[in-house]
């Protein structure tokens, strides 16, 4: 990871706290167990001001935020900036899948993504044929405001020579230029956001906090069925268009290795954060799993890990019935952050082959007392990190938006408590 | 039943969904068969489907498909029905469905209501954010014996507790269980919320719905 610019001793802190991560993911127990600082919302809460306010101004989110890490001093903390003060960029772009706050939602609530089928099923061939082309002229208009004028972007594949002259023509036309304008002024909101995350990262790790993560991504078949075809479509998918799913899926895996490797590489990040939403045991049999999900994500992770890069996949939902397949990794090489499911069986299946990370309940933070809170961290502490266990103790998917700081104040103390 | 109604269930519980709608359409179409044996014979299949789904043989996207398959045949069926008889099956019980205020997500409850409907209970599904309000209006209106709450975000702790509350406050909570699902729902939550019993997959709300009511 990039070496900090700080004093010398917050250099030699984020040392001793990187090394905690390190060690965790080469299967070494660290001094003791670490304990990272995610959310979202959550932050609005702390700071005293609204969702809305900590999506819109990056001023105040970088306040807040920062004050929050200094106050809990986590061993690694996530790119909080980059995760929460998206309004301006939501707005510019015109964004369609999201609903966020002040725009859809009221002031003080999350932001809700629309499960819509955002492809339709005979757009596989196109998509497949010319992914490029299928977004500039259909997938970034439908998710995009800003690209309604690009649907006349013309198709390039197959011009030559004078051709490719007269073929520029759409480009004249005024919906086209005037789309091209709100593009360019999206990109100049999203430069000026990216510019306020990256001064929050450099600015944190300088104080001496490493970032758990510097990118993200997504497993193949949850972005074709979260961002394409939507829930009930993907599943249709799975009987209706199995073969032309397959193949959608690896060049969904071919591009998303080369995009992240890339966005990886350039944060100097090797841990790369990739929330899963299918793979859940209820959400399709150990069969579908073996065929259309679990084969292009575990290659995806296999390239990563060639890449030097270290795959952190968030496995939502219980994924009990998964861990004897996803054990299937070289050793040492990656975290498993799971949200719900049970933590020592995690362990007990996974504990030679990975690090783990979380995962106190949603209830419990947000009903339950800071006595509930260092109960259940002493019961991870007991049975997984007493055991061998290499946990970065964690909420199940960050920190949920009504805890009271009192409960993660609970979270954090408890940790050094039993551990050191 | 004869070779053929039996080849219909099969093929539906199987999700062969080409041959089945194939199959369904020369029946109804070409045959004449009569439509209300024909939908008897996709609610024979459902059941099967559904069976098949309480043993985790089948998951969610089996559901979808047959939800569509019967959807399909169904748009066949029901306009060739002419004559007025065949008394509607008796229902096991009324459920009255929504998800709580501030939460939008519905694929979870979506299944829920298919899962009831195929076991047999007359399932009305109130949407998605709904205001406390609306629950208490269509609760006078449709005199459930279940309610179920549904929500995914962790806000919806909060919605529900309130939403329960006013059942309290508005006397109408002692005519009907409450139960709770969702992707954080836990006892924890149920306990917050003051609901009578929480879910965490279509099966338990089919059963807990079973069980209130052969109680009752």
């Amino acid at each position: 990871m990039n070496t900090p610019a700080g004093t010398a001793e917050a250099k030699a802190q984020f040392d001793v706290r990187w090394r905690r991560i390190q060690d965790c993911v080469a299967l070494k127990q660290p001094d003791r167990m670490p304990v990272v600082m995610y959310g979202t919302f959550w932050f609005a809460r702390y700071g005293g001001i609204s969702f809305k306010e900590l999506m819109y101004d990056y001023e105040k989110a970088k306040e807040i935020t920062e004050r929050a890490v200094l106050e809990f001093e986590p061993d690694a903390v996530a790119p909080l900036v980059g995760a929460t003060a998206l309004g301006r960029v939501f707005e510019a772009v015109d964004f369609k899948q999201l609903q966020w706050p002040g725009h859809g939602v009221g002031d003080n609530q999350p932001y809700q993504y629309l499960d819509r089928e955002y492809m339709k099923p005979e757009e596989f061939p196109a998509l497949l044929q010319d992914p490029t082309g299928f977004y500039l002229n259909s997938y970034l208009p439908r998710i995009f405001g800003a690209f309604e004028g690009f649907d006349a972007f013309p198709a390039f594949p197959g011009m030559f020579y004078f051709r490719a002259i007269t073929g520029l023509r759409p480009l004249a036309s005024p919906e086209f230029r005037k789309s091209l304008q709100r593009v360019l002024d999206a990109a100049d909101e999203v430069d000026r956001y990216m510019t306020h995350a990256a001064e929050w990262n450099r600015r944190i790790t300088s104080l001496g906090y490493p970032l758990i993560n510097g990118s993200n991504s997504g497993a193949p078949y949850d972005v074709i069925a979260d961002y394409f075809r939507g829930a009930t479509g993907m599943m249709k998918d799975l009987f209706r268009n199995k073969e032309l799913l397959l193949e959608t899926i690896e060049m969904m895996r071919r591009n998303l290795t080369r995009m992240t490797i890339a966005n990886a590489k350039a944060t100097g990040n090797p841990i790369v954060m990739i929330p899963i939403h299918w793979a859940p045991d209820a959400f399709m049999s150990r069969k579908q799993f073996e065929e259309f999900w679990w084969p292009s994500f575990r290659q995806m992770m296999l390239d990563l890990i060639d890449a030097d890069l270290i795959p952190m996949p968030l496995w939502e939902a219980d994924c009990t019935k998964r861990l004897e397949i996803i054990r299937d990794v070289p050793p040492g090489k990656c975290i498993y952050w799971f949200e719900r499911t049970d933590m020592v069986k995690a362990f007990e299946v996974l504990g030679d082959v990975v690090a783990l990370r979380g995962n106190l309940s949603p209830s419990m933070m947000t009903t339950g007392t800071p006595a509930d809170v260092d109960a259940a961290v002493k019961h991870l502490v007991d049975n997984v990190w007493a055991r061998g266990g290499n946990l970065i103790l964690d909420t199940a998917f960050g920190i949920p938006d009504e805890t009271p700081v009192e409960n993660v104040r609970a979270m954090f103390a408890a940790a050094r408590k039993y551990t050191g | 039943m004869t070779d053929e109604e039996k080849r219909l269930v099969d093929l539906l519980s199987s999700m062969e969904e080409d041959e089945a709608l194939a199959l369904a359409k020369r029946m109804l179409l070409e045959d004449h068969k009569d439509p209300i044996r024909v939908l008897e014979l996709c609610r024979l299949a459902m059941d099967a489907v559904g069976k098949l789904f309480a043993e985790g043989e089948y998951f969610l996207p089996e559901l979808v498909l047959a939800g569509e398959m019967l959807e399909q045949i169904s748009a066949i069926a029901k306009p060739l029905i002419t004559q007025s008889g065949g008394a509607a099956a008796k229902k096991r019980g009324k459920v009255l469905i929504g998800t709580v205020h501030g939460d939008l997500h519905d694929i979870g409850k979506n299944i829920v209501c298919f899962m009831l409907d195929i076991n047999g209970f007359e399932v009305k599904d109130i949407g998605i954010d709904v205001p406390v309000k609306t629950f208490i209006e269509e609760i006078n209106a449709f005199q459930p014996d279940v309610v179920g709450l549904s929500g995914f975000l962790t806000l919806a702790f909060d919605s529900m507790k309130e939403t329960i509350a006013a059942f309290e406050s508005e006397g109408v909570r002692q005519g009907f269980k409450i139960m709770i699902g969702g992707g954080q729902i836990d006892e924890t939550v149920r306990a917050y919320t003051g609901a009578d019993a929480f879910g965490v997959n279509a099966v338990e709300a089919v059963n807990l719905c079973k069980k209130w009511l052969e109680a009752a």
